[in-house]
């Protein structure tokens, strides 16, 4: 199998300061997503790039974080 | 699950159908030994889980015990279409008035087992329906109720076999029925089934082939009667490197499910296809039109991104492949739009241009506008429910066609 692999070519996502230094936050975040783009740390979330493109653009996280305050772009659209 | 003719016969044996008084084994000595017990001219056959064995030299006729002995030692070094053979079977060479064919398949289509019988047995049942179709009889049994033997006289008087014959060959067909029902049989044949000289009625070849998802209740003839190993998976070739690729991708994750198999495919068109009988219709479609089939493939299940672009990336990666089609019946689960981010992503991971690549993408259902979006951003051409499967493959075979 090729090693070769490309993450976040379809999705991105963006947090805001401070929420993205919340360790709470982060935790929440780390458990509504089903498909592992979170993880939580003592230093806040951590977005995890080879898991972009697994979103299946449920806007659970966008729900759980402050309004605003996290956004996910779809790349493919203008 | 296939079995090893010498399996097959044990197999027939137990139903108590007469087969000749054979033996298998795994040396040149066990050979002589069995060759000599039986005591006349003997038939030495390799024992491998592929045809062709005549024309490879598998089988061999010897007169005496040294002979069979030679002729085993040569045998159990042959390699017949990869296969190395697990052992002989030593057979005694009979003295054939008539070779007749009788068989048991499941008919998908009926959703029942079909009896098959004909007076022209010894060579492929399919050119017999062909060019005698009158020398075949036909016959569907119940899936519960008892199988009768009159059931399986009238396939047989349909051949215009009579008499004695009609007589003798009429258990013989009724206990390969109950066998296969009892056994799970997806297929059992025995071709030939001989009439001798002295008109008794032997089975001098079967092939016996069980439904995978049945082993589970069939312990005691796997294990016990046939001493079948648990971990032996039988894989009835060498499996290829994308094949055995797309299963660790497939074991790897447990979103959705892929499967791909590239055993006697060479085209240049890779196929990322699936749902509810799509696969099996659209390789048909492709090959119909004039297409070259890379490889065959499932996908579905909803499976995650990575999966999706695992197999896209086996099917492209494979030997020959020009562009792939990617292709669906209608889906509900699995996601249109996930699908196509997989298999984008695995052109732009090889370095592939999707909309170059992508000959067509028919994936109608769950999240269609979505997908839509990817695929007009990266101008890969894309096409609804509105297309046929059928035109779908030959948009893709007429694609490629004009490329080569």
């Amino acid at each position: 199998m090729s090693a070769e692999t490309m993450d976040g070519v379809f999705i991105d996502i963006e947090l805001d300061e401070p929420a993205a230094s919340d360790p709470e936050l982060a935790k929440k975040l780390e458990e509504v997503c089903t498909v592992g783009i979170f993880k939580a740390t003592e230093n806040g979330t951590e977005i995890v790039p080879g898991q972009l493109d697994e979103c299946v653009l449920c806007y659970l996280c966008s729900e759980a974080a402050p309004e605003g305050s996290l956004r996910i772009i779809k790349k493919y659209e203008n | 699950m296939i079995f090893y003719e010498y399996e097959a016969r044990k197999i027939v044996e137990l139903a108590g159908i007469p087969v000749t008084k054979y033996g298998f084994c795994q040396t040149p000595e066990e050979a002589r030994k069995i060759a000599e017990e039986i005591g006349g001219p003997t038939v030495i056959k390799s024992q491998v889980l592929t045809g062709g064995r005549m024309k490879a030299g598998g089988v061999k006729f010897a007169d005496t015990p040294d002979e069979a002995a030679a002729h085993a030692e040569e045998i159990l070094k042959l390699e017949i279409n990869g296969h190395m053979p697990v052992g002989v079977l030593v057979d005694p060479k009979a003295e054939v008035k008539q070779e007749y064919y009788a068989s048991v398949v499941w008919d998908g289509t009926a959703k029942k087992p079909l009896m098959l019988f004909s007076d022209m047995g010894g060579i492929d049942i399919e050119q017999v329906a062909e060019e005698h179709p009158d020398h075949v009889g036909r016959g569907h049994i119940s899936n519960l109720l008892p199988v009768g033997d009159y059931e399986a006289k009238q396939v047989i008087a349909a051949t215009g076999v009579t008499g004695s014959q009609l007589n003798r060959a009429t258990p013989i067909l009724a206990k390969l029925a109950r066998l296969f029902r009892e056994n799970d049989m997806v297929l059992a044949e025995i071709n030939p089934l001989a009439e001798l000289t002295d008109g008794t009625f032997v089975a001098l070849d079967a092939h016996m082939e069980m439904e995978g998802e049945a082993e589970g209740r069939q312990k005691k003839l796997l294990r016990k009667e046939l001493g079948i190993a648990e971990d032996d998976t039988r894989d009835s070739y060498v499996p290829s490197e994308f094949e055995k690729n797309v299963k660790e991708i497939d074991a790897a994750d447990h979103r959705g499910v892929i499967q791909g198999k590239d055993h006697g495919f060479e085209g240049n068109l890779g196929l990322v296809i699936g749902a509810g009988g799509g696969s099996l219709t659209l390789t048909d479609a492709v090959r119909s039109q004039g297409g070259k089939p890379a490889n065959y493939s499932e996908i579905g299940g909803n499976p995650s991104v990575a999966k999706a672009c695992g197999l896209a990336k086996e099917v492209l990666k494979k030997d020959g492949v020009e562009k792939i089609a990617v292709m669906m019946s209608i889906v509900s689960n699995t996601r249109v739009d996930i699908v196509a981010r997989g298999v984008i992503k695995a052109c732009l991971e090889l370095g592939k241009d999707p909309a170059e690549t992508i000959a067509i993408f028919r994936i109608p259902g769950a999240w269609e506008d979505e997908g839509n979006k990817i695929l007009d951003y990266y101008g890969v051409e894309y096409c609804d429910r509105s297309v046929s499967l059928w035109d779908a493959a030959g948009r893709a075979v007429a694609k490629i066609q004009g490329a080569s």
